[in-house]
């Protein structure tokens, strides 16, 4: 049993955020362990004495944590008690702990404790330079993929669950005059001086409580402790109306045109214990007009040998632990830094009742005030040095200190020994730049405070506290309450006085510029310093890469991994890319930055999508007779967005013996199909006729009212895209329709040409196909079972194919127009959709007496291909001119406007003989069915690479006909009727074929005509 | 050139991986050259490497205004497979799928080429009727590939949702075998190697500002740090950047520039083992030897040079991966970026002599243009040596937009890839 | 996401709202007929294309439908002016390198 390094009693932090009096249990790698309310994982563990948290991806070393918040490179977990609430990867410094929580190693084969790939690391380590991947696994060359199973098995940190997940994400818009990221001292002063002007205000923290950094540090704030003040001002600002507040909530993304991402996770702190059903992440999509960056600053370890012994951690999180969770993570600390501010890491060890072996101060001197607390403590300070090695393997047993030069470039003396368990160490800080740079912004390198700062490009976005640079509290308070009513004047409003609360002034001595503790040995022979943990980038890798001639900081980064990790290289980049600066011999801004992008912390994909999932992914729509069709047992076509009936099997039938009945019933005496989803498009005004005749390839001028003409719409290239018919209701008032896909662009496309090109034609447009209902009624009884119900004159030799009448059907007004997709005697029924569902139903009631006979989009294609009707999409593909399809009847050349398309249908390319021709065909086995997107050869023996010169585009069994039937479009294939052609199949075989007429059925028309 | 090998690996971690030899050397750029290069991304490196290795071409300078592959080869999803619809483009990408096969000896850098599989899915009749149609053009052009129901699919892929729940369900799909991914940087840092190795100059930071020109032919790039760089022909090879550069010679160009935007989530374990891609809901994912998923969709329909897009577009992204894989519910996306894609109207690219005399481009291949990398440098370096386009390229001249001959690709190249 | 300022609607909504449609001010040639084919397929395909000031066409089309023109710099996304169809740009590349330099 490990020793506690939880304090209480006189020892205890008077600030801490744990609950003595509540004990949690949880179990982390299948021991269990007790815990604090108000405890991460990270506080409770270290609470514990657990020093190994995981092992380091590339080379299997021991790994514990190292930080206290979203930098946490290596404790990153496994959470889950059952499989549907598996989540990989997360931070143990970032998630609370709940009764029964089950967390665990990632890495680590038998356990994280005892790797084996600790033991292949230490031996291979040194043949894994950067880049090791691209230099070997050549030969042979067939191996390559054995290799690459045996690297994947090594691939990833934590595991996806494989059941899918219980819990619901949302989506929020939400608007903002300004929103303030994090609720730190400088956040909390500009939400409190722009609320108090009246701006609407969103102010929202990563962690669980507001306050940042003060949460952890010891200060005062108004002569109180500054948890009083965050108290009043959160107390304040959530009683004001125009404030929302946001806790456990980052903002992942900034966009343009100051559009935030805000993911909030409202029940990730209680996990498997959230009420069933409760939404577990909220994504708050939020344009504000103004945005406040206080999202602090990063504190840089320093990078020296075997830096990432268990027990080597980041100063400010030792601090952290000790002041907020009443942890202190060792025995005995030797605390390294480059600045003042780590000092009181050892201050808060001492107090707390544990030994400081050494304050080691990489400068010569330290500022007065530290210096003098310092020695009321009587803590060893050693100037001028640095830890150049940690000595240990699972846990830190000391430290080698031994000074250094001025510039920190070298050592200059042997290293002395330092018995110590802990080693705190701390380079200074590097703002939180990082949204900044999500739409373009380009840090600043700033000499005095040795960090980039975020430009100024954007100027609706404000930046203050700690991430632009500012450090001292005072300064910070000061400044927040400017930048706050600053912001109130850039949203146009009136801003009050700015107001800050009052902290003493602290002086500091300037810190130190240095990133990589020298080594007696130079980096690429002393023990491995670690730059990026999680990606086990080192020092020496670094400058291997720069030897190698990556010099380009982008190049360095790709080649050694560095930054790619979960942590996103919060803690090494900056390190990193002075290491590499220096080994160049440039400056750290003529090195470069690299660009953050979105996220600043990794989000779930749930949290993304939110509720645009499963039923909700992409909209279904249905027509008026829906509910009929599922009764009567149709499957179902996904059409664009629609659910078209597919066909209606009875019991027992196959899918062809649907089709043949479906068919044959049409033929022999009348069927029905739902057609309202076809695309219908209200057309009127007085310069409709002109619009329709410049978009259609034929002639409208002179279609009379009551008639309906069919037309091919092309675009300017000359392709068809969609056709229909379109009726003429009146002399200024006309209706269109689209296929069932291409309603949407269609609509687009008649305005974009009246409102860009023609705004001087008087014409309105109107989608209307929701509003209608449409059913077909087709087959020689067709008539016969409309006229039971309609009081429309059905009389053929007035009512003629093509025509379109105004009258009553089943009771409800209705347009009848006699078109046909099937060839047969046909009536298509458009009542008002809300009256669809009782006059198909009234149909049925009639129709019973002629077998009247639902079919669905599949018999629909099967009747259509009898008669050589096209299906755009099917025989079209976007290369397809009305003149290869045959349809030149439908092309009207001599209009006195020069149509959308007709100039493109003269082009060198257009006019080619060898184009693709719509043609039929007939295969030499009548019963064998082509499959559709067979390909076609002329010449059936020929070596592959084979010489193709169209394809089937539909090919089905005609019950009618009694024999197979098939469209293709065939290279020259008009001029070539009677011709064979072959198609070879993927299992050896060849379909051979004639090359005839598309028309199979009916082909002078007489049935339609009827 | 310093051979790679494990037994090297060995040998220099004696010395402490000290004494490599540079990748590449940093060359100031002679008065001329018989070739420039403008553009250094995988198909300007690779057009460089085959100009000096397969036509004898040496004297050539590759001239990058950022660093080696920095563009859309480091912004990439890496997907690589030739069963595209036309014998045109089916041709062209497979002759890249050849290079590909032997690239990592060839270059003697493991490029990690994986012949993973691509899946593309189909979730309606039609996409179903285009499979085939597709997948029997191939076949007889002899590219690899097969049409699989959704019980295979399955098997390929047991972790994907191939039940008929989703709101658009599998209900087939393509599978080439031969195509993959590769590792993206390691391609152009390879090509670069091998082009340093064999005398090519590789100029980085050096920004082309305009061209020298005599009677309407092209003899030199202006640049800002070392003023005229002569050359006998000139390949631009700038992807997005090809409008701004044809603009600087004085013509315009059939393509737009837009964002183009992917993302990658945390490495998590494998659990995807093969590239899935569907049109229909519009997305695709694979995952990396490292554990990322690496996921992408659709250009945004904006111009832009932003190297970003609009977040609409990732949701939509994101939603379309949960249709597919609803069990990654709970990973979490690390990091998303985008890159900017010249894109033509037909989905195909332009490789093309140019209205300047001996100024050649090679562009517009959109969101597809990885897959190509060894076959567009190679076509492109022998049409650069002889001047005349190869005949695999030929029918992807900028006159077929005047001539209408387009190859409409948009079913194969379809979402991004 | 861009926030727009719809010029008939007269008021800024979502990028979601909108759908791009293109370089602006392309006019159809007036008889096309008579183009070569050249000048037919350069109206039909080639394009601006421009790092920087970019006139685009934009169709309001989850809105009221109406289709008007943003000038907006393509490299930094940012829209400089909205304005209706048949309108004419006040901001163009020229007026804007005078003022910053960006081209």
């Amino acid at each position: 049993m490990k020793h506690s390094n939880r304090i209480s009693g006189n020892l205890a932090s008077n600030q801490s955020r744990v609950d003595e009096n509540k004990q949690i249990s949880f179990e982390f790698n299948k021991k269990s362990y007790k815990g604090l309310a108000g405890d991460t994982i990270a506080s409770a563990l270290l609470a514990n004495s657990v020093d190994i948290v995981g092992r380091s991806f590339k080379y299997g070393r021991p790994r514990g944590i190292v930080t206290a918040g979203a930098d946490e490179p290596n404790g990153i977990l496994q959470l889950g008690a059952n499989e549907a609430s598996q989540i990989p990867n997360i931070r143990a410094t970032q998630q609370q702990i709940y009764p029964g929580l089950v967390c665990s190693s990632t890495n680590g084969w038998p356990n994280a404790e005892t790797d084996v790939m600790g033991v292949v690391g230490k031996l291979l380590g040194h043949v894994m330079p950067p880049g090791f991947y691209y230099k070997t696994f050549m030969a042979p060359s067939k191996l390559w993929m054995t290799y690459e199973k045996m690297i994947r098995k090594g691939a990833g940190l934590g595991r996806t669950s494989l059941e899918n997940d219980p819990d619901k994400y949302e989506n929020i818009n939400q608007f903002a005059d300004i929103l303030v990221v994090g609720a730190g001292p400088a956040g909390i002063t500009a939400a409190l001086n722009a609320a108090r002007s009246g701006a609407r205000v969103i102010l929202c923290d990563e962690q669980n409580e507001f306050g940042g950094n003060l949460l952890s540090e010891k200060v005062m704030i108004d002569g109180e402790p500054a948890q009083a003040w965050i108290d009043s001002s959160i107390t304040e600002l959530s009683e004001t109306d125009n404030v929302l507040l946001l806790k456990n909530s980052t903002v992942n993304g900034y966009h343009d045109h100051n559009f935030l991402t805000i993911h909030e996770r409202c029940t990730d702190h209680l996990s498997d214990n959230a009420p069933a059903g409760s939404v577990r992440q909220r994504m708050h999509r939020v344009r504000a007009k103004q945005v406040i960056l206080a999202a602090g600053a990063h504190e840089r370890p320093l990078v020296y040998a075997n830096n990432d012994v268990p027990g080597c951690m980041l100063a400010s999180s030792v601090t952290t632990y000790i002041n907020r969770y009443n942890v202190v993570p060792g025995r005995s600390l030797v605390l390294m830094t480059t600045n003042d501010n780590a000092y009181q890491t050892a201050f808060a060890w001492q107090k707390a009742g544990r030994h400081v072996a050494a304050i080691v101060d990489t400068r010569s001197s330290a500022g007065e005030i530290v210096t003098q607390q310092a020695t009321e403590l009587g803590l060893n300070v050693i100037y001028s040095s640095v830890v150049t090695e940690t000595k240990g393997g699972k846990r830190v047993k000391a430290a080698l200190v031994a000074t250094i030069d001025a510039d920190g470039t070298q050592v200059t003396s042997d290293a002395s020994e330092i018995g110590c368990d802990t080693i705190a160490s701390s380079g200074g800080w590097s703002p939180a730049v990082h949204l900044s740079c999500h739409t373009g912004g380009k840090p600043n390198w700033r000499d005095d405070i040795q960090g980039f700062v975020p430009d100024d490009f954007n100027k609706d976005m404000f930046v203050t506290g700690a991430g632009n640079g500012i450090y001292a509290l005072a300064d910070i308070l000061k400044d927040a309450a400017k930048i706050g009513t600053a912001a109130v004047k850039a949203c146009g409003l009136t801003a009050k006085r700015a107001s800050s609360a009052k902290t003493d002034e602290v002086e500091v001595a300037p810190s130190m510029p240095l990133y990589l503790a020298p080594h007696s040995k130079p980096s690429t022979r002393a023990p491995k310093q670690f730059v990026d943990f999680q990606l086990d980038v080192t020092a020496g890798s670094i400058e291997i890469a720069v030897n190698e001639g990556f010099e380009s900081i982008e190049h360095v980064k790709r080649y050694t991994a560095l930054g790619f990790g979960t942590d996103q290289g919060k803690s090494s980049n900056i390190n990193g890319i002075a290491i590499a600066a220096k080994k160049m011999g440039k400056t750290i801004p003529e090195t470069g930055t690299t660009i953050f992008r979105p996220n600043y912390t990794p989000v779930t994909f749930g949290a993304i999508a939110g509720r645009n999932v499963e039923e909700f992914f992409d909209i279904e729509r249905y027509s008026a007779m829906h509910s009929w069709h599922v009764e009567h047992g149709a499957l179902f076509e996904d059409v664009g967005q629609w659910k078209r009936p597919w066909y209606f099997p009875k019991a027992g039938e196959s899918m062809q013996d649907t089709l043949n009945r479906e068919c044959l019933a049409t033929r022999e005496s009348v069927g029905i199909l739902d057609a309202s989803t076809l695309g219908k498009i209200d057309i009127q005004g007085p310069d409709a006729r002109e619009f329709l005749n410049r978009v259609y390839t034929n002639a409208w001028l002179k279609l009379p009212v009551g008639r309906c003409r069919y037309g091919l719409m092309c675009r300017e290239d000359g392709m068809v895209f969609d056709d229909g018919v379109t009726s003429c209701i009146s002399d200024n008032h006309f209706i269109m329709t689209t296929t069932s896909g291409g309603a949407a662009g269609v609509f687009n496309w008649l305005e974009e040409w009246h409102q860009t090109e023609w705004p001087e034609l008087e014409v309105y447009f109107n989608s209307v196909t929701d509003q209608w209902a449409t059913m077909s009624l087709s087959g020689p009884n067709a008539r016969k079972l409309l006229a039971e119900i309609t009081d429309i004159d059905l009389n053929p030799e007035t009512f003629k194919f093509m025509d379109l009448r105004e009258g009553e059907v089943a009771g409800v007004p209705a347009r009848v127009f006699r078109i046909s997709f099937t060839g047969e005697q046909s009536y298509e029924i458009n009542v008002q959709a809300n009256y669809g569902l009782a006059v198909w139903e009234k149909l049925f009631e009639h129709g019973e007496k002629y077998n009247l006979t639902p079919y669905g989009t599949e018999t629909m294609h099967v009747l259509r291909a009898e008669k050589g009707f096209i299906i755009v999409g099917q025989e079209t593909d976007g290369s397809m001119m009305p003149d290869d399809l045959d349809m030149g009847w439908a092309v009207s050349r001599n209009k006195e406007f020069n149509f959308l398309g007709q100039r493109s249908m003269s082009r060198t390319d257009s006019v080619r003989e060898d184009r693709k021709q719509l043609v039929g065909l007939r295969t030499k086995d009548p019963k064998a069915v082509a499959p559709e997107g067979s390909q076609i050869v002329f010449d059936p023996e020929q070596e592959i690479p084979m010489t193709m010169v169209g394809h089937v585009t539909s090919s089905y069994y005609s019950a009618c006909l009694g024999h197979s039937i098939a469209m293709a479009v065939v290279k020259g294939g008009l001029k070539k009727m009677g011709e064979t052609v072959f198609m070879p199949q993927a299992d050896g075989t060849n379909i051979e074929a004639e090359i005839c007429s598309p028309v199979f059925y009916d082909p002078k028309g007489d049935r339609q005509n009827v | 050139m310093q051979q790679y090998s494990g037994f090297g690996l060995l040998k220099h971690a004696i010395t402490h991986h000290e004494n490599w030899q540079r990748v590449w050397r940093n060359p100031t750029p002679k008065k001329s050259y018989d070739v420039i290069i403008v553009g250094g991304g995988g198909h300007g490196l690779a057009t460089a490497y085959y100009l000096a290795k397969e036509f004898g071409i040496t004297n050539v300078a590759v001239i990058e205004k950022g660093y080696l592959g920095g563009g859309n080869t480091a912004r990439n999803t890496t997907i690589v497979r030739s069963n595209y619809l036309w014998d045109e483009s089916a041709f062209l990408y497979e002759h890249a799928m050849k290079l590909w096969e032997g690239l990592s000896q060839d270059l003697n850098y493991n490029v990690m080429f994986s012949q993973r599989g691509v899946l593309n899915l189909g979730h309606t009749l039609q996409d179903m009727r285009d499979i085939n149609r597709r997948v029997n053009a191939n076949r007889l052009n002899g590219i690899d590939g097969e049409v699989l129901d959704p019980q295979s699919i399955k098997e390929i892929v047991p972790h994907m949702d191939c039940s008929a729940n989703p709101r658009y369900p599998v209900m087939g799909a393509s599978w080439q075998p031969r195509g993959g991914v590769a590792r993206h940087d390691a391609v152009a840092w390879g090509f670069a190697r091998g082009a340093d190795a064999l005398g090519v100059d590789l100029i980085q930071q050096c920004e082309v500002e305009g061209f020298e020109m005599e009677d309407g032919a092209v003899t030199g790039v202006k640049t800002a740090q070392y003023g005229t760089i002569k050359a006998g022909r000139v390949g631009c090879v700038v992807a997005g950047n090809s409008g701004v550069v044809a603009n600087m010679a004085g013509f315009q160009l059939p393509l737009e520039s837009h964002p183009l935007q992917a993302f990658v989530s945390e490495p998590i374990k494998p659990i995807l083992d093969t590239v899935v891609m569907s049109n229909h809901v519009h997305g695709y994912i694979s995952q990396s030897d490292k554990g990322d998923l690496v996921i992408g969709a659709g250009v945004d329909s904006y111009n832009g040079y932003g190297q970003r897009g609009s977040y609409n577009t990732i949701e939509g992204n994101v939603a379309a991966i949960m249709e597919l894989f609803p069990l990654f519910s709970r990973v979490r996306m690390n990091r998303q970026w985008g890159g900017i894609v010249d894109t033509c109207a037909d989905a195909c690219p332009i490789l093309s002599k140019t209205p300047v005399e001996n100024l050649f481009f090679n562009c517009g291949w959109g969101t597809g243009g990885f897959k190509a990398t060894p076959g567009s440098g190679h076509v492109f370096a022998a049409s650069l040596a002889k001047g005349e386009m190869h005949p695999l390229a030929a029918p992807f001249s900028m006159d077929r937009f005047h001539t209408g001959a387009l190859i409409d690709e948009h079913g194969a190249a379809g979402v991004a890839h | 996401m861009f926030n727009i300022h719809c010029p008939y609607c007269e008021e800024y909504r979502s990028e979601e709202e909108f759908h791009p449609s293109g370089e602006a001010h392309i006019e159809r040639p007036k008889d096309p007929a008579n183009c070569t084919e050249e000048e037919w397929g350069n109206y039909l395909f080639f394009r601006k294309n421009p790092r920087g000031i970019h006139h685009e066409l934009w169709h309001h089309s989850i809105g009221c439908r109406k289709f008007f023109n943003i000038t907006r710099n393509t490299q930094t996304y940012e829209i400089l002016e909205t304005y209706k169809s048949g309108e004419k740009p006040t901001i163009t590349a020229s007026t804007v390198s005078k003022k910053t330099g960006v081209k």
